[in-house]
């Protein structure tokens, strides 16, 4: 059962086969049996899951159930939530504790599903590994000495062990994509404006968007239609009409036109992961689908760009944590100077400080035109590419991250290596495009390597579909961890 | 050769809505501390800026009143510095596009007048309070104020000298009550001025500017750039040169300090706001706010000269206020009162009781269709000039209706030619030596003997009639 898709859950619950505290209670076995190896999940609340499992029974009982109704999920510790403290893996936030949920968590539990805990996270979102996490690294269930991805390493780690049947995430320039990819799972990155910010933890307004977590691209396609939709508390949330984001899992792929930039299959990017990616094209291909060779000359420019703009806007996005109001304050402090710098200096880490010294720099009088004004530039650049290429073909198809799943500690002392992990997955915020990652196969090491597709805006029905299709043909999603067996 | 003063100045306007700026917050004046500051205003993590549309109309309203561009596209950007009362770390404010541009305010000078130009006027949020007295060792933070909406107005430095910059400032003061968009209370900080302060000799380039704050009233901020410029000139006099600064006023010391020096000023790290979109006013939007614009004072002093044949003095003080002309024309409407005449009770009596109160026009005690009343019998005689000022009093005091004043009180004037007559030679009878002195061509002497007929009529008698008679009396 834990091994299910989302709509098998769905029927086996609908059908009494299953009871939601039942369900719940499994995953929370499973996060006692595995949980602390991962070091996935942040906070765990029992008691509190299992009561809502039990409501959710209860009205299914009434006959109140919707699709998700009963289905237990883990937030991402940057989706601030009334009932679990939100640490956004800082010290800063160690205990802070939302007095109102998320747009996407309203969403979630709107819809039934029921929260059994807040997931592991790079620091503030900073990070391709999870590891600048306060509290400690997340690590791949597929080989627990190695990184799951980041930053929503945790939401990814905890849905390839079957912990928990799906989790959300959010994607800044990368960070729900990479982690799927490492950790061999789905996720999803929607269109900039689709899901509503509110109640998420900025790291680079212009860039965040939050996205789900699960097994399979038709669990993804049910988790949009609940996370999806208009909320005019953020004033970048877009008014269209509701869609249902399963309508397109059944597409044909015959006569579609695949984009395979030749700046996506370049050096640095390991063997086993081309070799994979290029399968998966061929797949396609049987299936009657074209192949349009183009370009993307602007993809080398998405890392610089990101890592310009990204900092900037974390560098104002973080002062609030100044120490005043809530968070974490130094315990001791000469005078109010000293007391913003002796809060930030203990509450941050390493990166997030790196971050906003790169951000405050490239904003700073004298330096804003040549690195911020240059960078909003360059990223108008980017996306017409996009544009342009969208008016050759439907989709683009290309790896997720150049690399599979590395050591604990192999990039750490460098940032810039770490940076150029994102080189596949930073343009698609860039852009504001949708992008997803799903499963393509193992290295020699057996570790899993993601297969990312970018479409148009709002085309996530088509790519949740094209996706589906692949995984129709492949069981590589659905293969369960060998260091957290069933 | 003489120095000449150059001011520029920046106000914050406060503007009338229900809400904040950028939250669901109320925005009103003197609530407890923090009762009315919202999860968005006091910056929690994921919350996000949603703007106030009527913060907007204000704007546009503003911009229209000065005859200024409307940016069809305004960008909010962030002005980034750390202060306890500022939540977010950083003021979201409009920098390199604001959503008015340019336009003028006209002030009365000695001369006559002047168009001052105005640069801009941009939308921003406020801050908080900082509370550093009533807490030992500590300080105090008040959100209230945070999200509070301010149009920031930034004038040309065209003003020359102190005088102006007052006229300037009341004029603008006067123009955000007329229209609606401030309460103009200085007290409670609803309307606050900056000024930029340089010297200059007549058709050289600008001086270097100090900037003054903590201006709160008019009579501040006239002895604040006096103060300042005086020390400008004495530094420059003696050789000295001015470092370009913000200073402070002290009105206990009625002087200026240095606050920060130009090196120590702030790098605000200003970028575009990414959580709010480019704001973007459409025609419709703004035609129909130019439709709901009332009447504005520079057109309405026009008028008032025009329809009611005021002079320019007249003109100008009655439309003083939005509710000062309001009240004038309440009046005319009425009543029918004559204008000029109306125009001097309103100017005169009416303005000396509101004063000795402190009272604004809008509340007086005695209503616009009372006065036009009293105004209308003086005009008709059927009131003497001493009665209407006796009706007025009355009626100022006791709230009651001037009619009702003049019955209980009996005010009519003798018109009876028979009972003046009498009177008349009642006085003549008592005064031969002021008769004779009249006939030696003393003038002064026949304005005594109408005091006496007046002081015999108890002050019923219609004047004019006792001079007649007078006249007549003394001719044969």
């Amino acid at each position: 059962m834990l091994n299910a898709t989302l709509s098998e859950l769905s029927g086996a619950l609908a059908t009494k086969k299953i009871s939601s505290s039942e369900l719940t209670r499994a995953c929370l076995e499973r996060i006692a049996r595995f949980g602390r190896a991962l070091n996935s999940f942040i906070t765990i609340d029992e008691s509190r899951a299992l009561a809502a499992a039990t409501r959710s029974d209860e009205l299914r009982a009434r006959g109140e159930a919707g699709p998700l109704s009963g289905i237990p999920i883990a937030h991402k510790d940057i989706l601030c939530t009334r009932e679990l403290r939100t640490t956004c893996g800082s010290r800063m936030l160690e205990n802070y504790v939302s007095p109102y949920d998320a747009h996407v968590v309203e969403q979630l539990a709107r819809a039934g599903t029921v929260l059994v805990g807040k997931c592991n996270m790079d620091e503030f979102a900073m990070g391709s590994s999870n590891e600048s996490s306060y509290f400690g690294p997340a690590r791949n269930p597929w080989d627990t000495r190695r990184v799951p991805g980041g930053s929503s390493g945790g939401s990814a780690a905890s849905v390839a062990a079957r912990l928990v049947p799906a989790a959300t995430g959010t994607d800044t320039g990368g960070s729900v994509r990479q982690p799927a990819a490492m950790c061999g799972v789905s996720g999803l990155k929607p269109t900039y404006g689709v899901v509503s910010r509110y109640g998420i933890v900025a790291f680079a307004s212009s860039l965040d968007q939050a996205g789900p977590l699960a097994k399979s691209a038709a669990d993804l396609a049910l988790l949009m239609n609940a996370m999806a939709g208009f909320d005019p508390r953020d004033s970048t949330s877009l008014e269209r009409p509701k869609e249902d984001y399963a309508r397109a899992l059944q597409m044909p792929l015959s006569g579609m036109r695949i984009g395979v930039p030749r700046e996506y299959f370049g050096p640095g990017i390991d063997a086993p992961v081309r070799a994979a990616v290029d399968q998966a094209l061929r797949w396609y291909e049987t299936q009657g689908a074209r192949r349009v060779e183009l370009s993307l000359a602007t993809s080398r420019l998405g890392v610089p760009v990101y890592y310009v703009i990204a900092p900037a806007e974390a560098s104002s996005n973080l002062s609030r944590f100044d120490g005043v109001r809530y968070g974490h304050r130094a315990a001791e402090y000469r005078d109010l100077f000293d007391m913003y710098c002796r809060t930030r200096a203990e509450g941050f880490g390493a990166e997030v400080k790196r971050r906003i010294l790169v951000g405050t720099y490239v904003l700073s009088h004298g330096y804003y035109d040549a690195y911020y004004l240059q960078a909003q530039k360059v990223r108008r650049l980017i996306a017409r590419d996009f544009v342009q290429a969208f008016t050759q073909c439907d989709v683009i198809l290309g790896p997720t991250s150049p690399t599979t799943a590395f050591a604990i500690g192999a990039k750490s002392d460098d940032p810039v290596q770490m940076y150029l992990n994102d080189i596949f997955t930073v343009s698609a915020p860039l852009a504001g495009l949708p992008a997803l990652s799903v499963p393509c196969g193992f290295d020699d090491a057996g570790l899993p390597i993601g297969l990312q597709l970018t479409g148009n805006y709002f085309s996530e029905a088509q790519l949740l579909g094209i996706a589906h299709r692949y995984q129709q043909a492949t069981d590589w999603h659905s293969r369960v961890p060998r260091e957290t067996p069933l | 050769m003489a120095w000449e003063i150059v001011v520029g100045i920046e106000t914050h306007v406060q503007l009338l809505t229900r809400s904040k700026i950028f939250s669901a917050a109320a925005s009103a004046f003197g609530a407890l501390p923090n009762t009315q500051a919202s999860a968005v205003d006091i910056a929690l993590p994921g919350t996000l800026p949603v703007l106030n549309r009527a913060a907007v109309e204000h704007a546009i309203r503003f911009g229209l009143a000065v005859g200024a561009t409307i940016n069809r596209r305004s960008i909010f950007a962030r002005k980034n510095y750390f202060y306890p009362d500022l939540p977010k770390g950083y003021q979201i404010s409009q920098y390199e596009s604001p959503i008015v541009q340019g336009g003028s305010v006209r002030i009365a000078v000695d001369a006559g007048e002047k168009t001052i130009r105005l640069t801009r006027a941009h939308l921003e949020e406020d801050a908080g309070k900082s509370l550093h007295e009533d807490f030992r060792g500590m300080s105090g933070i008040d959100l209230n104020r945070a999200g509070t909406p301010l149009l920031e107005i930034v004038s040309e430095p065209d003003l020359r000298g102190a005088k102006e910059a007052i006229a300037y400032a009341r004029a603008l003061h006067a123009l955000v009550i007329w229209i609606g968009i401030c309460d103009g209370n200085m007290q409670e900080g609803s309307f606050r001025c900056d000024a930029n302060v340089s010297v200059r000799r007549p058709g050289e380039p600008l001086g270097t500017r100090c900037e003054l704050k903590n201006l709160n009233s008019f009579r501040f901020m006239e002895r604040a750039i006096e103060f300042e410029a005086r020390r400008q000139i004495e530094l420059l006099e003696d050789g000295g040169r001015i470092e370009q600064e913000t200073r402070l006023y002290d009105p206990e010391r009625d002087e200026t300090r240095s606050m920060r020096t130009k090196e120590e000023a702030h790098d605000y790290r200003y970028f575009p706001d990414p959580d709010l979109l480019p704001l973007v006013v459409t025609e419709e939007q703004i035609s129909v706010i130019r439709d709901s614009l009332p009447e504005l004072p520079e057109a309405r002093r026009a008028r008032f000269e025009r329809e009611y044949a005021l002079p320019a003095y007249d003109a100008r003080a009655l439309t003083a206020s939005r509710a000062a002309a309001d009240y004038y024309e309440a009046m005319i409407k009425a009543s029918g009162a004559d204008a000029k005449l109306a125009a001097n009770w309103q100017l005169g009596e009416l303005a000396a009781a509101l004063n000795r109160e402190e009272r604004d026009i809008a509340h007086s005690r005695v209503p616009p269709e009372a006065l036009g009343w009293i105004v209308q019998q003086v005009s008709e005689g059927a009131l003497t000039g001493k009665m209407a000022k006796q009706a007025f009093d009355a009626s100022w005091s006791t709230g009651e209706a001037p009619q009702l004043v003049v019955e209980k009180q009996g005010l009519k004037p003798i018109t009876d030619a028979g009972a003046i007559d009498k009177l008349v030679d009642e006085v003549l009878a008592a005064n031969a030596k002021q008769i004779a002195d009249y006939r030696a061509g003393k003038e002064k002497a026949f304005n005594a003997l109408v005091g006496q007929v007046m002081k015999a009529s108890k002050g019923k008698a219609n004047p004019a009639q006792v001079n007649e008679i007078l006249r007549r009396k003394l001719a044969r």
